[in-house]
Formats: C-alpha cells, sequence, structure tokens
C-alpha cells in the first residue's frame, strides 16, 4: 500500500516532519551544548547538532556539504575538542559555575539578535523558489562551476589557511623547552 | 505537498536561532572550549543560511554550497588554532576558565 502524500490528521507532507523533527533535534541539542554543565556531555551533544544539520543539508539538496560536515565537522573538530575537554579538565577547573557573570545581558542579546533576525527573515521579501517538496539534488557540477570558477582564488587561500593552521597549532600545542620563559613551576 | 520544508523562510529562521543560541553560549560560558563550540555552532548557522541561500534562489544556485565548503574550512583552521591557543593558555595557568586569564589586568 503506498503511502499517502500527506499525513492524515496533521495536514504535512512527509518531508515537513522530517524538517521539523530534525531541525527540534538540532536546536534541542545546541540548548544542551550551551546550558550543559557537564563539558563532555556538551561536547557529545555538539555531534548530535552537527549530525543533525548534516541531514537538513540533504534535505536542501547539498549532499556534497553533508558529506563534508560529516567527515570534517563529526570526524575531525569534534573529537579535536573532546580531546582538548580531556586535556585541560583538571580537578583545579571547577565545573560548577559554567556560566560568566554576564549571562544575563548575554541572555538578553542574544534573544534580541534572534527577535532581530525574524524581522528581517519575516519582512523581506526574498524573491526565493517554493518548491512542492524539498529542493531537488543538483548533484556536484555547479558546486564545481563555482568553487573552480569565480572562487578559485578564494579555495586557495583556504589551503594556505589550513597549512599554516597545521603549522601554528602544531607549534602552539608544543611541549615547551625546560628553560622556556613564563613557564611556572608546578 | 508541502508547507514547510518546499519555503526559504524556515531554513533561515533555524539558522537565525542556531546563531542566537550561539551567540548566548559564546558570551556567557566561562570555559574556554565551550566558548569554541559556539562558535562552531554559530558557523553552521551561516553555513545553514548560505545552503538554504543555494538551494531555493535559482541565480546563486551552486554558491551556497561552495561557500559552505570554504566556511567548514575555515572552521577547521579556526578550530585548530584555538584548541592549540587553549592548550597552551591551560599549560602556563592550570585553568581553562577564561575570567582567569586576566594577568594583564592586574
Amino acid at each position: 500500500m503506498p503511502l499517502p502524500d500527506v499525513i492524515p490528521f496533521i495536514g504535512l507532507g512527509w518531508s515537513d516532519v522530517l524538517f521539523l523533527i530534525l531541525s527540534g533535534v538540532v536546536l534541542a541539542a545546541a540548548f544542551a551544548v550551551v546550558f550543559g554543565r557537564d563539558i563532555i556531555k556538551s561536547g557529545l551533544f555538539l555531534i548530535l547538532t552537527l549530525g543533525a544539520l548534516a541531514g537538513i543539508y540533504v534535505m536542501l539538496g547539498a549532499a556534497i556539504v553533508a558529506g563534508a560536515q560529516v567527515l570534517v565537522y563529526i570526524g575531525a573538530i569534534s573529537v579535536l575538542i573532546l580531546f582538548a575537554i580531556m586535556l585541560t579538565q583538571s580537578k583545579l577547573a571547577p565545573v560548577k559555575l559554567a556560566f560568566q557573570t554576564q549571562v544575563t545581558p548575554a541572555a538578553l542579546a542574544a534573544v534580541l539578535l534572534a527577535v532581530l533576525f525574524g524581522l528581517a527573515f519575516g519582512s523581506t521579501e526574498w524573491g526565493s523558489t517554493v518548491f512542492t517538496d524539498t529542493p531537488a539534488a543538483t548533484g556536484t557540477a555547479p558546486v564545481a562551476a563555482a568553487l573552480f570558477g569565480p572562487y578559485l582564488l578564494a579555495f586557495e587561500i583556504a589551503s594556505v589557511l589550513l597549512l599554516a593552521a597545521v603549522i601554528g597549532g602544531l607549534y602552539l600545542a608544543m611541549e615547551p623547552k625546560g628553560d622556556d620563559v613564563g613557564e611556572e613551576l608546578p | 505537498m508541502s508547507q514547510i520544508a518546499g519555503h526559504l523562510e524556515p531554513y533561515l529562521v533555524l539558522s537565525g536561532m542556531l546563531f542566537a543560541i550561539g551567540s548566548f553560549g559564546f558570551l556567557a560560558r566561562r570555559n574556554a572550549i565551550s566558548m569554541l563550540m559556539s562558535i562552531e555552532l554559530m558557523l553552521n548557522a551561516v553555513n545553514l543560511a548560505a545552503l538554504a541561500f543555494g538551494a531555493f534562489i535559482p541565480s546563486l544556485a551552486g554558491q551556497g554550497a561552495a561557500f559552505a565548503l570554504l566556511i567548514i574550512a575555515v572552521a577547521a583552521a579556526e578550530a585548530t588554532v584555538g584548541l592549540a591557543i587553549v592548550i597552551a593558555i591551560f599549560r602556563n595557568r592550570k585553568t581553562p576558565l577564561v575570567d582567569e586569564y586576566d594577568t594583564m589586568r592586574q
């Protein structure tokens, strides 16, 4: 029996339900990242956020970006963050007070930012296409045409930037020599 | 027939909310690594907006994904250097809390 186009009693299509589930996961996990007391759990919820965002990228027809998201963010950056957490959480670092004293102004600023975004998005005429379903996957040809055409210089600069970041990160995280200035006694 | 997933605005609203959550985390958390995680959330919100524009506005087809890929590369570089700096400071100060990095204020 084929599935109906519209879910009965709700009136939403299947892609709507998928979008709502994924965006709910994204927002809930992002809240858990920001508000969580345990920083290891924050890191794990960050992985969940990035994974659900990769699903939304697939819904937008950008499978190549979703793949890069899984490879780079979930595979590399999350592991880097988890390693940094394990390297820097000592018993001397209290985990109780997670927030700064400026938490109330920060919350106000964030809410104001969200309201501003909502107003801007709602009041602007974007001239966008309306699809009957999610946007169709366009493949990688337009991406490659943009990346290796008008954005070729940015692409090359990004590769140089990555090299510089690797060398800089290696240098910064290197164990300093014993006679280095600035080393504190244990 | 789709009422939500086929329109541009829901993706933009989700992106805006994610950016706001990330900015709150960046402003409010004490731990330097939590702040870096919040930056990743904000960068992902920007990625989502770029991809939504690329998918829904015909003259931007392909450019949104190109932007998103470049942003991912820059975010990887930022995370590498940022976490290395946090580890380097932690080696000296023995704390990851940013409000205790106040040597230059004393």
